[in-house]
């Protein structure tokens, strides 16, 4: 059904862009309890810290992941020295600037959905001698799951389309780490509009369903 | 008398809103003219008063994708007679204004840190973890090379470890910054980044590299168009070429 070309870069995508949220999804929902629970000196800052990505251009962000993890950045010297491995023009590259980018999605949303609920509730759970996780678990959560949800895919579209940061730390190697963006960008480069369509054509029928998914979900009033 | 000094203000005004573009002409250069194209076009602008021009470069293949898709370019250069002689079928450019300019050189380059490669029969060798090309299907310097390999035998060895690049200069950013074991730009790229770059050998090519110029045909701007191919002909343009290390064609 797909014409040649186009089966590698759809399923890259989605797995770059599953695991990307996932890690975002872990990484975030644990910070913005946190920010939204906690006082500290700097928090305002380590909110606008980890929204830079947000804002940032995709060049931006992607130079200063090459700084960080190319063969002679800080963080890939000591990988490439103590491990022989490299993230640059690798998928796990991909993973890593896709997570990044939706990383203030899911926080920004989960933050405001753990203010937004009732801290009276966490207090009757505290009276009856719940743990701190357990009352996470058990009530800030599920209180905020829909609010963490909305943010959870749009951080998965925004993984999905990622395409400056990931351009310049994984490279466009197809079959490797040539993702639909990507694939899309080679395609009118070259001059295949034909592989061009298809790609685009799968791209937006796998947003629409993401779309249409997510409303399905967010009518479910609970788990 | 006073309608006419009306009509005068009023053309001021239209001038005044828009410059430039009536003396403009924009150059769709292949990425490895860059350096040297600036200082050609600084040239130009000086022997034609008024004259401005504007450079957009690229590899060769994504700038005939962007005439293709109505550019308003009026000069087209490629590094390959192939992307010239595609634009010239679909009828982009003007035939008779075409014309060989200058020539280049294939060169294997490599890392200044890396362990000291031989010659291009090392990249057989699993140690070069990384060679970096030019995308074949869209970047002329990854076609020449990917000729070179396949013609010495090397290139099903050598494709499981290739990055493409986008244009030459990426390749050459790709070497500089160790990411890559080893990588083919030209000659003229090399030159230009030898505190980070070393060059292993020059490759011979099955095709010679020589860059074509012609004008475009929707220029509306032909006149300009041609006095500027003809000044990269002329003595002044070629020489500050050659001090790039562009070889007559």
């Amino acid at each position: 059904m797909l014409p040649d070309g186009a089966l590698l870069p759809t399923l890259l995508t989605l797995k770059v862009a599953s695991l990307a949220t996932l890690f975002a999804f872990v990484c975030g929902i644990a910070i913005a309890f946190v920010l939204a629970r906690r006082e500290f000196v700097g928090k305002e800052g380590l909110d606008a810290l980890l929204t830079l990505p947000m804002v940032l251009p995709p060049t931006v962000l992607g130079y200063y992941l090459v700084v960080l993890f190319g063969r002679n950045g800080w963080i890939g010297h000591w990988l490439d020295g103590q491990f022989g491995y490299s993230l640059i023009f690798t998928w796990q590259g991909a993973v890593v600037a896709a997570a990044i980018v939706s990383l203030p999605l899911i926080l920004k949303s989960a933050r405001a959905a753990y203010e937004g609920v009732d801290r009276n509730y966490e207090d009757a759970a505290r009276t009856l001698g719940q743990s701190e996780l357990a009352i996470f678990v058990r009530v800030t959560f599920p209180l905020a799951w829909r609010g963490i949800l909305a943010g959870t895919l749009l951080g998965f579209a925004r993984a999905m389309g990622e395409f400056g940061a990931t351009l310049m730390i994984a490279g466009n190697l197809p079959g490797k780490t040539q993702t639909l963006s990507l694939a899309i960008y080679d395609a009118v480069q070259a001059g295949e509009d034909a592989l061009a369509n298809s790609l685009v054509l799968i791209t937006s029928i796998v947003c629409v369903v993401v779309l249409v998914g997510s409303s399905q979900i967010l009518k479910v009033r609970h788990f | 008398m006073r309608i006419g000094l009306d009509s005068k203000w009023l053309l001021m005004l239209v001038f005044a809103v828009l410059p430039v573009r009536a003396e403009e002409v924009v150059v769709s250069a292949a990425a490895s003219l860059t350096n040297a194209f600036k200082e050609v076009g600084t040239a130009f602008e000086k022997t034609q008063a008024e004259a401005k021009v504007t450079f957009n470069f690229a590899a060769s293949g994504p700038l005939l994708q962007q005439i293709e898709n109505g550019a308003p370019v009026d000069v087209f250069v490629s590094a390959d007679q192939e992307t010239m002689n595609a634009a010239e079928k679909k009828q982009l450019t003007i035939p008779a204004t075409r014309r060989n300019f200058v020539s280049n050189q294939l060169v294997l380059v490599q890392p200044k840190a890396g362990s000291p490669l031989k010659g291009i029969g090392d990249l057989a060798n699993d140690t070069v973890r990384r060679i970096a090309i030019g995308n074949p299907a869209s970047v002329p310097v990854g076609r020449y090379t990917r000729e070179v390999l396949q013609a010495e035998r090397l290139w099903d060895s050598v494709q499981p470890r290739v990055i493409n690049a986008d244009s030459v200069r990426q390749v050459l950013d790709y070497v500089a910054r160790g990411e890559v074991d080893a990588g083919f730009v030209y000659a003229t790229d090399a030159a230009i980044a030898t505190e980070k770059v070393t060059v292993v050998g020059t490759i011979s090519t099955p095709r010679p590299v020589v860059y074509p110029i012609a004008v475009v045909s929707t220029s509306r701007r032909t006149k300009l168009a041609e006095s500027f191919i003809a000044f990269v002909l002329a003595p002044e343009a070629q020489s500050i070429l050659r001090k790039y290390g562009f070889a007559k064609p």
